[in-house]
């Protein structure tokens, strides 16, 4: 049963072989589009407003750099010189040809890399924390459990005809940079009495009817946890909405049931299935914790960088918004953004690919993650080695220093790529960045996130920005409505609406707005836009959103 | 009572290059909206829609898409299909790169 990769090289060979026949099937015309289009799909190949797109895997969002430069050359050969990044954690290509796309997947399986979608009502890839295996703060890498999860699920009877489709997400650290309340299942790794375990989430999601996961259990010891995942499922199975497509999510369920119900369900089903689990999965276990083994971090000194963070305050500024701690004193986690003002979230060309591809290899180890925030992360950076990275990074226009601030936008690609979009978010986006970065106000706004979706698919996680932005079809012309207050992190919270939207030319003076009013309510420079939102609540930003309101009522 | 109906052109994606066609009067296909067959009835618009469907290996997705006479042909009602005629916002790439598609 044991793979590391999930897919292996005669696997994908063949997989691209059968592909590549199923494409001159469908040229010939000897299979319809209707039969042709659920094998495209399942290799990662969608039709957008303008053109295919090709969805690349990026599995745990871990690269290497040999990848990274693959990923380039798809770019400029096959692409128009650039991808985009996700906050699934992979990549998009926006321009390719279907003849061109078999050519694209045997250059990906030359690095081990392919574009098969999991689909189906089955459980999802497992996501981890983009920081795994580096963060300071966290108990355990939480790759390995993520990956002992999906290859026991993969083939796992209870989890092949589940109501709909499941999403697991795991976090080492008790700050949860993987949204763990926003999914079906959200973990924490925590320990208690030497003994490593998970408290255990369950029914987020976002989507149309967004809702943050509860508690199931405070903690469950690792080597019962599979037993605990099993009977939260089959108690779903049972008991899940299989008659409506929009009621069968386990969110639903915990919904309409309660959490206590549900609880009390697990709790006995549990009892019931702990006695096959014998420990051959903590075995298996073990052998994964091989394949996430941290690199030997080198020794040296760190005074060239404290130097330089003394002299060189665009350095300084750089080091204070893009690198995070590590849990080797020595070494920084590097986030790269590729969220340069006015620029499309998440879009990197292939020689910005290429020049973080060598600073990887020449500096990090050979790794690089992808972020549910669409940036690039070197994971374990020595900090001496933190000048010369980010002289290389602002030769390429990739050291813009805005991580967490009001420019850091996630946004989904909206009407000007995706067919399902009822408006446009990418613009949206870059028009915020640019004003914001006009008016010179963005570190003193400090940490401010928002997210902007094009559709109540909400793959932007509009709900959980702080300021969240949907774009709709209002009677013909696009639309936005503004939520606030909305968080993905482990104080996660689904934003509230402030009234009524906004037309595509007063969405950014709106927001302009939202943030003048938390600078005049805020009580000292210290307190984030989050906070003040809870301290105030909604009407002080009611009032200077719809000022016409206020004056009519009075 | 039954909604009027108002007029409609063919549109679909080409199957090889996957950008967005028009299916213009003498039953082949354009790039150019203003090129299409601007259909006023619906029954023809039926019939046209079925042409455009036994093309399956030329074509993806056809649909009726709202349009009105303009100077140059038929334009967009809609911004939807302002935008599959013209391209993204971000950069100009698509339609706009290749033929003349100003965004009015
Ligand atoms: C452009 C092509 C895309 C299409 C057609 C698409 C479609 C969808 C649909 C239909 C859903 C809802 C799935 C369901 O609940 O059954 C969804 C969810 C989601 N999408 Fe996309 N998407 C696209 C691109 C993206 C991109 C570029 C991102 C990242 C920026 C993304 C991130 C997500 C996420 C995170 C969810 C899950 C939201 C949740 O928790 O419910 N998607 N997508
Ligand atoms: S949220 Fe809607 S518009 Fe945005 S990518 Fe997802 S499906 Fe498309």
């Amino acid at each position: 049963m044991y793979r590391y990769s999930e897919f292996d090289t005669a696997f994908l060979a063949e997989r691209n072989a059968q592909f590549r026949a199923q494409v001159e099937r469908r040229i010939d015309g000897s299979l319809t589009e209707d039969e042709f289009k659920p094998l495209r799909l399942m290799n990662g190949l969608y039709l957008q407003l303008h053109a295919y797109m090709l969805r690349v895997a990026v599995p745990y969002g871990t690269l290497s750099s040999a990848q990274m430069r693959q990923l380039a050359l798809l770019a400029e050969k096959w692409d128009k010189g650039y991808g985009h990044f996700t906050t699934r954690q992979n990549i998009q290509y926006n321009w390719p040809k279907l003849n061109d796309v078999p050519d694209m997947l045997d250059a990906l399986a030359e690095v081990g890399m392919h574009a098969i979608q999991t689909s189906g009502n089955t459980i999802r890839n497992v996501t981890a924390d983009h920081f795994a295996g580096a963060a300071a703060d966290e108990v355990a890498d939480p790759r390995p459990y993520a990956e002992l999860l999906r290859q026991w699920s993969t083939d796992h009877p209870e989890f092949q005809f589940m109501p709909r489709k499941f999403k697991i997400a795991i976090t080492g650290s008790e700050n949860d940079r993987a949204v763990i309340k926003a999914h079906d299942i959200g973990l924490q790794l925590v320990e208690r009495d030497g003994v490593l375990g998970a408290r255990v989430i369950v029914g987020g999601g976002l989507g149309r009817t967004p809702m943050i996961g509860k508690e199931l259990s405070e903690f469950v010891a690792f080597d019962d946890l599979l037993a605990y995942l099993e009977a939260t499922v089959s108690v779903w199975n049972q008991i899940g909405r299989r008659d409506n497509k929009y009621k069968a999510r386990i969110k639903i369920t915990v919904h309409e049931h309660g959490i206590d119900a549900i609880r009390a369900k697990v709790n006995e089903r549990f009892l019931q299935v702990r006695p096959q689990f014998k420990g051959a999965d903590m075995n298996l276990l073990e052998e994964i914790k091989g394949h996430f083994a941290a690199p030997a971090f080198r020794e040296a000194s760190v005074a060239s960088f404290e130097s330089a963070y003394t002299n060189d305050p665009v350095f300084r500024s750089w080091v204070d918004t893009n690198i995070a701690p590590h849990k080797n004193a020595d070494h920084a986690i590097v986030t790269i953004s590729i969220k340069k003002h006015g620029q499309t979230p998440g879009d990197a060309t292939a020689e910005q690919m290429r020049v973080m591809a060598d600073l990887a290899e020449e500096f990090a180890y050979d790794e690089l993650r992808i972020s549910h925030e669409q940036n690039v992360i070197l994971p374990h950076v020595h900090k001496s080695d933190l000048p010369a990275i980010h002289a290389k990074l602002k030769e390429h226009e990739l050291a813009t220093a805005n991580i967490g601030l009001i420019s850091d936008i996630i946004a989904c690609p909206g009407m000007d790529y995706c067919a399902l979009a009822t408006a446009r978010s990418i613009p949206v986006a870059q028009e915020i960045a640019t004003r914001f970065e006009d008016l010179k106000l963005e570190h003193d706004i400090g940490h401010l996130k928002i997210k902007i979706s094009g559709c109540i698919n909400a793959c932007g996680h509009h709900h959980v920005g702080h300021i969240g932005i949907l774009g709709l079809d209002r009677a013909g012309v696009e639309n936005y409505q503004i939520t606030l207050g909305g968080d993905a992190t482990e104080t996660a919270a689904v934003g509230d609406r402030t009234g009524p939207g906004f037309a595509y030319d007063e969405i950014v003076p709106a927001v302009e707005r939202i943030v003048e009013a938390y600078l005049d309510l805020r009580d000292s420079a210290e307190e984030t836009f989050l906070e003040t939102y809870r301290r105030v609540g909604m009407a002080p930003f009611k009032a200077v959103l719809y000022p016409e309101a206020r004056a009519n009522a009075a | 009572m039954a909604r009027a109906f108002t007029p409609k052109v063919v549109t679909a994606n080409d199957l090889l290059e996957g950008d967005v066609i028009y299916q213009t009067e003498d039953d082949s296909w354009s790039r150019d909206l203003s090129e299409a067959e601007l259909i006023t009835d619906e029954a023809h618009a039926q019939v046209r829609l079925l042409d455009a469907a036994r093309q399956a290996n030329k074509i993806v997705g056809a649909y009726l898409a709202d349009a009105i006479a303009g100077d140059k042909g038929p334009e967009p009602t809609h911004f939807r299909e302002d935008f599959r005629r013209t391209g993204p916002s971000n950069y100009a790439h698509g339609k706009q790169e290749t033929s003349p598609q100003p965004r009015v």
